[in-house]
């Protein structure tokens, strides 16, 4: 019952972050700035619930709660496609400059490298998730050095345009795309919601969840793919957002203080909307553009992972 | 009955299980003995399909494993291993409830409910029900765990060394409870046990293992004795009789 309470004052919250961004200061232009504040508004929202969602369920497969998603490698593979792009094309190549191509060359390249890592560390015999997490973060930080090899050689005009796409900004969306991402997540959501028990089971560990019948392969697969496309796609559409995950993800298990993922994963998405909407919104209104949100959001999330690590460090 | 057939298990070129063939019979507590290494874990594991065998198979009520569905076999066998790491915080209730999963896929019904509620009973934990797992201590903590096995309701209960870390009270607690299991529920429960005289005053049925292989298999009277004792722990073990009970006095031989 009180955790029911708990999400109807964070719905409230959400919505009312919702309403302020909306309609505050419109001065009746309904017809010009209301379309794009609310185009903007559904990009937040499907993004924050993306990065939610694949963030919790991905620490509940790895039995972890301090990696997220981002750390295999698809993070560094976004800037590092983004970079060869404009490295060997060009910035005014149409790979680029089209949102629609680059959107789908992107979530492409990060699902497809996400599976050949699945597939091949799965065909290889069973190995630990810790493995696959090592090779991740490995395969990522080779990424990135390519990417910083690329960015010294390139001209700086050029490099602009790399730094522009190497952070989240919600501030010059394409309106189709939040169409198409907002199509994948319900797909996502319409997937993953009847295995939510399945998760539950799973949060108490590999030996008892096959005790009890869950057949662990194959939920392990389907959540790691699950939580690959959802990635892909939040980054495809905004850029990466390192830390995001990591906060709403531990704000939710603590806030909620409960095992069953429909509450865990709502709480987080609800959490994500409020940071997110909230957080443009003052980014918009207070600061009047002075920063980003995305350089707030990595502050915050940082602070509060080097808090984790050493919460974690201590009861250990 | 649960029939295991020449199941084997390497890691690079050792063998940690070889051809084992094992017949557990119903109705009765069967204890796996033998010295570290001998692949009692190992075999269980497999068993309990936990663990993908090398090659081999087993039968549980003539039913293949492999073929079976896992929820299908959730509902049949269940398996408690050593260590029990978890990521949440659960109460003892809603530890004990995730043993209705196999049949309620989380939505618990009015007999759910129920059987839950006489796991807990068994168990004596129906006062301290809503107490969190990280309070409890080893011993009450294991008995929760017993307690979810019980309300998952299978006919064959297996479990991994349930001793390890308990003193002499709460292990004796324990292994009460099972043989109450099998007289009064009609239970068949396997255990892997490290204390030989546990095996013998409690079990009905044990099994020897050695380097991976089956070195006595037959019922409690005819295992515990020196010679065979020997053979199994290379230890020249007395054997004592006291009130019924063969005691092994392997503390100073």
């Amino acid at each position: 019952m009180r955790n029911r309470t708990k999400m109807l004052i964070l719905t409230v919250a959400a919505l009312v972050f919702c309403g302020l961004y909306l309609f505050e200061g419109l001065n009746g232009s309904y017809d010009y700035a209301l379309p794009r504040r609310g185009i903007k508004v559904v990009a937040m929202a499907l993004t924050g619930v993306a990065i939610a969602y694949s963030t919790v369920i991905f620490q509940t497969i790895t039995h972890n709660r301090i990696l997220t998603p981002s750390i295999m490698g698809l993070d560094s593979l976004y800037i590092l496609l983004q970079t060869v792009l404009i490295f060997f094309l060009g910035s005014t190549h149409v790979t680029i400059v089209n949102k629609q191509v680059n959107f789908v060359l992107s979530v492409g390249a990060m699902v497809i490298f996400a599976l050949l890592l699945y597939q091949f560390l799965f065909k290889a015999g069973k190995r630990p998730i810790y493995f696959l997490l090592l090779v991740g973060i490995i395969v990522g930080t080779f990424f990135q050095s390519i990417s910083t090899f690329l960015q010294v050689l390139i001209d700086p005009n050029e490099f602009l345009r790399v730094q522009d796409k190497s952070f989240a900004s919600f501030n010059n969306i394409n309106g189709d795309l939040v169409w198409w991402a907002l199509g994948i997540l319900i797909i996502t959501l319409i997937i993953g919601w009847r295995k939510f028990n399945e998760l539950d089971v799973l949060s108490l560990g590999r030996d008892t969840a096959i005790n009890l019948g869950v057949n662990h392969d194959k939920i392990v697969k389907t959540m790691l793919i699950l939580s690959s496309v959802l990635i892909a796609v939040s980054t495809a559409l905004v850029g990466p957002i390192t830390f995001f995950g990591l906060i709403v993800a531990n704000l939710s298990y603590q806030f909620f203080k409960t095992y069953k993922h429909s509450i865990l994963i709502a709480g987080a998405s609800v959490m994500s909307i409020i940071a997110l909407v909230g957080g443009q919104w003052i980014v918009e209104r207070v600061f009047t553009f002075s920063t980003t949100l995305s350089v707030i959001i990595n502050f915050v999330g940082g602070a509060y992972f080097i808090y984790l690590l050493l919460k974690e460090s201590r009861s250990a | 009955m649960i029939q295991v057939r020449e199941l084997t298990k390497a890691y690079g070129n050792k063998a940690v299980v070889e051809k084992v063939s094992v017949d557990i019979h119903p109705g009765k507590i069967t204890s796996f003995i033998g010295p570290n290494g001998a692949g009692k874990s190992t075999l269980l594991s497999m068993v309990s399909r936990l663990l993908d065998a090398d090659t081999g198979e087993v039968l549980v009520d003539n039913n293949n494993v492999k073929k079976m569905k896992s929820n299908e076999f959730s509902k049949r066998v269940s398996i408690l291993k050593q260590s029990n790491f978890m990521n949440v915080r659960l109460t003892i209730r809603e530890l004990v409830s995730f043993g209705r999963f196999p049949h309620s896929k989380g939505r618990l019904q009015a007999d759910d409910i129920q059987i839950v509620n006489q796991a807990l009973d068994y168990m004596d934990l129906m006062s301290m029900q809503h107490m969190y797992l990280e309070e409890l201590s080893g011993g009450q903590r294991q008995r929760a765990f017993i307690a979810m096995v019980i309300a998952q309701d299978t006919d064959y209960i297996l479990l991994d060394e349930p001793l390890n870390n308990l003193d002499m009270k709460h292990s004796v607690q324990i292994m009460k409870i099972l043989r109450r299991l099998v007289n009064e529920l009609g239970k068949t429960v396997v255990i892997v046990l490290h204390d030989i005289n546990f095996a013998s005053v409690y079990s009905d049925r044990i099994v020897a293992l050695k380097e991976g292989r089956v070195v006595k298999d037959g019922p409690t009277n005819d295992i515990i004795n020196s010679e065979s004792l020997r053979e199994i722990y290379d230890m020249d073990i007395p054997i004592q009789q006291m009130n019924n009970c063969r005691i092994c006095v392997y503390f100073n031989s």
